[in-house]
């Protein structure tokens, strides 16, 4: 395949910003631990971040944010509303910042020119959860489709999010490799978060498709076991879950609070909040791995995965 | 106020092991009453006069009129949410206002969904006024105003439940503060646009359903004591 030039060129560009904003990060990381009040034009201003709901119903945001906030003299708004609502909204201009799970969604919002200078933020992974008697016989299974085929051919129950969220995403994804259109009446779309996904479950003893974070901070209330699992524990990479993190063009909406999101982006992306990140625990279990600092960086994050100038020329 | 709710908190924790942050449930409840409390004020304002006005004045469409507000006290509150965050969101027409995910939004929200039921049923208490209190206040040589300020004196029974009624309405009102206000905190653990039904839900939705049934315990107390307050205040006082 012949390098185009063209794309070439783009690609570096965005790399050559995001290393530049990461950059400027670190200069103001150095500077805000010593005089905070000098900090930035951005000190006083309000970021809101939309984002899914397992960032925040794991209490994550909440352990790291107050470092941001400290260092730059902000405040973060974080909305928790799904991947699927986060985008929208973002898409709206009603936020500045986006931190999501579901990375054809994600390209999708960046082809579009919604969404810019995205960065791998960190993973975890999927988890196939189900009653302990596992009447479809799935237990320890080494692949998710083969999991699901399963499951749909002995017709018992499994939940589906069915709200358009990351895990959703995921797990159509997932039906669709199996070659299997769920349906029927064991088949059942519950339209709310992880964690009532996770309660309806456990009531009528289903079959779902967790992350790993809900299902840990949640595990003491539900009555579910893992059967299939992800890749941190030894399982299929099908079951990854990468979290990635764009700014709001500001070309497209002017509202977006673009230096904050930048700020933001390099924060979350510096090794101290990558190290934040891989320390936070819940129940002593570690819930997210960084992966933005890397010695050998991933150069497709920046941009969407199978785009051509081509494509994006129309 | 957040002196007393922090000491009930914390009395709470002696019995149950709360997992509430300092300050993080009575600005809760600080941001339900605000904002139930300013739309409830705002409907008031504005439902009274119209409830007056239709009360004693008859005109083309009057009926029509009273469906419509009628229609309005069923209407759907996450329909309204709705309406309120294609308004305020930064595409809407209030877009400039920066109004999608604040108090503010949900406080107009609030507005939209307390104002039939005040208008509706002030409007049944103003029209059960007996004709005689009005012409007396008239033939005693009274303005408008006066007249309005006897009959909603008359009335005050009928208008204290359409308060209530309104209040009610917006405080156990879950699914359009969350559309319009986020159920955003700091990472301080203060709330800035959650509400105690939006906490609750939150509470519910991570599964920790003792927190959940402990703030709806401080929902219903709430409740109550709104409730025993403008009851109260209909009993004694003289509203002229």
């Amino acid at each position: 395949m012949p390098i185009q030039r063209r794309q070439f060129i783009t690609v570096a560009g965005v790399g050559a910003v995001a290393s530049i904003a990461g950059c400027s990060q670190s200069r103001g990381q150095t500077q805000g631990e010593s005089a905070p009040q000098d900090q930035p034009g951005v000190a006083g201003e309000t970021l809101t971040l939309t984002t899914t709901t397992s960032t925040y119903d794991t209490g994550l945001l909440d352990a790291i944010h107050p470092d941001f906030e400290a260092m730059y003299g902000v405040t973060v708004d974080a909305v928790a509303q799904g991947t699927g609502a986060a985008l929208e909204s973002a898409r709206n201009g009603d936020s500045d910042v986006v931190l999501v799970h579901a990375r054809g969604l994600e390209d999708e919002f960046m082809r579009n020119g919604y969404g810019i200078n995205r960065r791998d933020l960190m993973f975890n992974d999927f988890v196939v959860v189900g009653p302990d008697d596992d009447p479809a016989g799935i237990r320890g299974m080494g692949s998710a489709t083969e999991a699901l085929t399963a499951i749909a051919e002995s017709e018992s129950t499994f939940v589906s999010r069915g709200d358009n969220s990351g895990t959703h995403t995921k797990e159509l994804a997932l039906w669709a490799a199996a070659g299997t259109d769920p349906g029927g009446d064991w088949y059942q779309e519950t339209g709310t978060g992880m964690g009532e996904a996770l309660n309806v479950a456990t009531q009528q003893g289903a079959y779902t498709l967790s992350d790993r974070g809900t299902f840990i901070s949640q595990r003491s209330a539900i009555d579910l076991v893992v059967l299939v699992q992800g890749p941190i524990e030894g399982g299929p990479a099908t079951l990854a879950n990468p979290y990635g993190v764009m700014a709001v063009n500001p070309g497209v909406h002017d509202t977006a609070n673009y230096d904050l999101a930048m700020a933001y982006i390099g924060w979350i992306t510096s090794p101290g909040a990558q190290a934040a990140i891989g320390e936070y625990q819940v129940n002593g279990e570690q819930l997210f791995f960084p992966e933005a600092v890397s010695e050998d960086p991933d150069f497709q994050q920046y941009v969407p995965q199978g785009w051509s100038s081509e494509s994006s020329n129309g | 106020m957040s002196v007393p709710l922090d000491s009930l908190v914390g009395l709470l924790s002696a019995v149950v092991d709360l997992p509430f942050r300092e300050g993080y449930v009575s600005s809760i409840i600080y941001v339900s009453l605000y904002v139930s409390g300013t739309a409830v004020a705002l409907s008031t304002l504005f439902s009274l006069p119209v409830a007056l006005a239709m009360g004693f004045t008859d005109f083309p469409g009057k009926r029509a009129l009273k469906s419509v507000i009628n229609t309005g006290m069923g209407f759907p509150s996450v329909v309204v949410g709705l309406l309120v965050l294609f308004a305020v969101s930064n595409q809407g027409p209030l877009g400039t206002f920066d109004l999608i995910f604040t108090r503010e939004a949900m406080v107009l929200s609030q507005f939209v969904l307390a104002t039939p039921p005040i208008t509706a049923i002030s409007l049944a208490a103003v029209t059960g006024v007996d004709d005689d209190v009005r012409d007396a206040a008239h033939v005693l040589g009274g303005t408008s105003l006066d007249v309005a300020l006897v009959v909603i004196k008359e009335a005050r029974y009928g208008i204290a439940t359409a308060i209530l009624a309104g209040f009610g309405r917006a405080i156990s009102e879950v699914g359009s503060v969350l559309i319009v206000g986020g159920n955003i905190t700091s990472s301080g653990g203060i709330s800035k646009t959650r509400t105690l039904t939006t906490a609750i839900q939150l509470e519910a939705r991570q599964g920790r359903y003792e927190t959940a049934m402990i703030l709806g315990a401080v929902l219903l107390v709430l409740v109550l004591a709104v409730n025993a307050v403008v009851v109260q205040l209909g009993d004694s006082r003289v509203m002229s």
